[in-house]
């Protein structure tokens, strides 16, 4: 049971905007779609809400074929990027108003309404008008008038994008709590892969209307399938460098021989991209088999707690991620350890070959991501 | 030195002060001159107080002009707001051709000047050759605006829509277009009716909008002059003699300076309170909604 899509494509004015999406949420399940702007996430979302019809497939929800029906006829509920309200409302009839319509007494909307309104913090707000509230009140105003709705499918269209990083925290984990206590399919867009990786469930990552890949957050995570899907579930993007075996040598850039070690060895001969995520760059050596190389600062990003340390490596564009606030002027001689053992290593196209080898210690699907160090 | 330096703001609102000195201040202040005083020529004037008030407040003529005046910006205002609402809600609303076109051909009236149009409305009455006084009388209809009361109010009034509306029709066009896709899919979502969508998200959506609307065609049609005196001169009688048009034959017609200046600036006090109440109404309304 849940949402099945099956070969849906979208063609508008001959222009493609989605190719042959095949998808099958389950029921109570918490789908993340990633990508970036313009990847054809809202599209998806319209097609699965019934708002817009696909040029070609079918969508299937709890199998039956829903793919012509109307939006007023399904149960579908949606929370978009604006902050969406009846502005002549008040908070509670905001809340209210998906009941109304469908003609459930007062006495049971009143105790749903302030059931919802609890869970979002909102109690004391009911009789304010909407404009009369902060966005992430208004947003969270939106959210419950979703939730109210008996609806199969929840549909939420980067719903944080327009609040300030501090909200976006807090309404994230207080969504993610909400999303595991719903039976329904919830399918959550986002360009951020760090918004995807704290609401866990299930990964669904777009480029250019096309699915990539598909999975468990914390699986593609720790074994994108390819370079593309590494550098969008990876924030700041991943490092690639292109590599050379030869001769039994590994060869990173222009000189940096890497030892053929174990999981290298089932590798022939050829040319590899080796991707290293910059939060396995380090300033200090970690272990014995960390391999060290030398640049200068291009710039430092302090960003909250945390900075980046960008530099070029032969020619490489590349960034460090350091836990810390460490200021480091631009053009400054910096030492650079890496493990082998954090690579991954991709075929010259961008398939995935080779992955860290990492004991996988949680189960998949129940991932909170907020330590996923893999 | 110090205080030189702290009063030197002066200087950047002194433009500001002189252009409005010079187009408001001075002009009301002449007009306040005339009204509290008789004036016989250069150098013979009397102080007489508030004596033209009180005669302009008394002066019947006057009260019969007002509440024609009333009877007329609410009819205005009856018809010009709903429809114009009425016309922009079926307007298109993807942009191409089809809007450009239709702005274009709705805004054509309000490029029109407005004496221009009393000749024009003239003439498409006219009982002999005019389009519609002709095509009237031909079905066997009298129809003059010359000669009934009542005729040349709908002529008037007719005029008027045709003229105005489109000033209606662009605003609640331009109120429609700014509100988001995302709530008429919300309201889909919702399974909201036709009906539900415009009373619950275009009408408090546009009410910005509708508020300017609804007063700049209080304003004109309380103002309103050129085209009634050019179409009906103010008659037949004095049907459809309005305060401005009365003003203008105290002031010109009759030279009586003193008593013109008190009814302006009783007139002009109307027009204010009426804009102020219209404002505050709707500003209560729409409390706590988005603009």
């Amino acid at each position: 049971m849940g949402l099945i899509l099956e070969q849906v494509n979208k063609t508008v004015e001959g222009e493609m905007h989605l190719a042959d999406i095949t998808l099958d949420l389950a029921s109570g399940s918490r789908n993340v779609i990633l990508g970036r702007t313009l990847a054809g996430k809202t599209t998806l979302l319209r097609i699965m809400a019934g708002l817009d019809r696909p040029t070609a497939g079918k969508v299937l929800m709890d199998g039956q074929d829903v793919t012509g029906i109307s939006v007023r006829k399904r149960k579908v509920a949606m929370v978009y990027q604006q902050f969406i309200n009846y502005p002549s409302f008040t908070v509670f009839q905001n809340i209210a108003s998906p009941l109304q319509i469908s003609g459930v007494n007062k006495k049971t909307i009143r105790e749903k309404v302030m059931e919802t309104a609890k869970l979002l913090h909102l109690e004391d707000m009911l009789d304010r008008m909407p404009a009369e509230l902060s966005g992430g009140q208004q947003q969270r105003v939106a959210i419950a008038r979703a939730l109210m709705k008996d609806s199969q499918l929840l549909l939420l269209d980067e719903p944080l994008v327009n609040l300030d990083y501090k909200l976006r925290e807090e309404l994230l984990e207080e969504l993610t709590a909400i999303f595991k206590k719903r039976d329904c399919v919830v399918v959550y867009t986002t360009t951020e892969p760090s918004e995807a990786l704290k609401l866990g469930g299930h990964i669904v990552i777009m480029d250019q209307g096309r699915v990539l890949q598909t999975g468990p957050t914390s699986q593609v995570y720790r074994n994108p399938a390819s370079v593309d899907t590494a550098q969008l579930l990876s924030d700041p993007p991943i490092n690639l460098f292109d590599a050379v075996l030869k001769d039994e040598a590994l060869t990173l850039g222009s000189d940096l021989a890497i030892p053929v070690t174990p999981p290298f060895a089932s590798l022939s001969s050829g040319q590899y991209r080796i991707g290293v995520r910059p939060n396995h760059l380090y300033l200090h050596r970690q272990s014995p088999e960390d391999m060290k190389i030398e640049s200068t600062v291009e710039i430092s990003e302090i960003n909250g707690s945390e900075t980046f340390i960008h530099f070029l490596y032969s020619g490489y564009k590349t960034v460090l991620h350091e836990v810390g606030i460490d200021s480091r002027k631009i053009g400054s001689d910096i030492t650079v350890y890496m493990n082998p053992e954090n690579f991954f290593v991709f075929s010259k196209k961008g398939e995935l070959l080779i992955s860290p080898n990492r004991p996988n210690t949680r189960s998949q699907g129940d991932l909170n991501g907020t330590n996923l160090s893999g | 030195m110090k205080k030189w330096q702290d009063n030197k703001g002066w200087l950047f609102i002194l433009p500001v002060f002189l252009i409005v000195a010079f187009s408001a201040i001075i002009p009301l202040m002449t007009v306040v001159n005339y009204s509290i005083q008789d004036i016989f020529g250069p150098g013979q004037r009397i102080f007489v107080g508030t004596e033209w008030f009180k005669e302009t407040l008394t002066d019947p003529r006057l009260h019969e002009a007002l509440w024609r005046q009333l009877l007329f910006s609410g009819l205005v205002l009856l018809i010009e707001m709903p429809l114009g609402i009425a016309i922009a809600l079926t307007m298109p609303t993807k942009k191409g051709l089809g809007a450009s076109l239709c702005l274009v051909l709705v805004a054509l009236p309000l490029l029109i000047p407005w004496n221009v149009i009393g000749t024009i409305w003239i003439i498409f009455t006219r009982p002999d050759i005019g389009l519609m006084g002709a095509l009237i009388n031909n079905m066997g209809i009298s129809f003059d605006h010359t000669a009934s009361g009542l005729h040349a109010w709908i002529t008037l009034m007719l005029m008027e829509v045709w003229h105005w509306t489109p000033l209606v029709i662009l605003l609640a066009y331009a109120g429609l277009r700014s509100i988001p896709e995302a709530y008429y899919q919300a309201a889909r979502i919702d399974g909201a009716s036709a009906w539900a969508i415009f009373k619950y998200i275009q009408l408090p959506k546009m009410r910005g909008v509708l508020t300017i609307a609804l007063l700049l065609r209080f304003m004109d049609s309380f103002l309103i002059y050129a085209e009634p005196f050019v179409l009906t001169g103010g008659g037949p009688g004095n049907a459809t003699t309005f305060l401005s048009i009365y003003l203008v034959k105290i002031a010109v017609g009759q030279f009586d300076l003193g008593p013109a200046g008190a009814f302006s600036l009783i007139y002009f006090l109307i027009v204010l309170l009426f804009c102020y109440l219209f404002y505050q109404v709707l500003l209560n309304v729409g409390k706590g909604e988005a603009s």
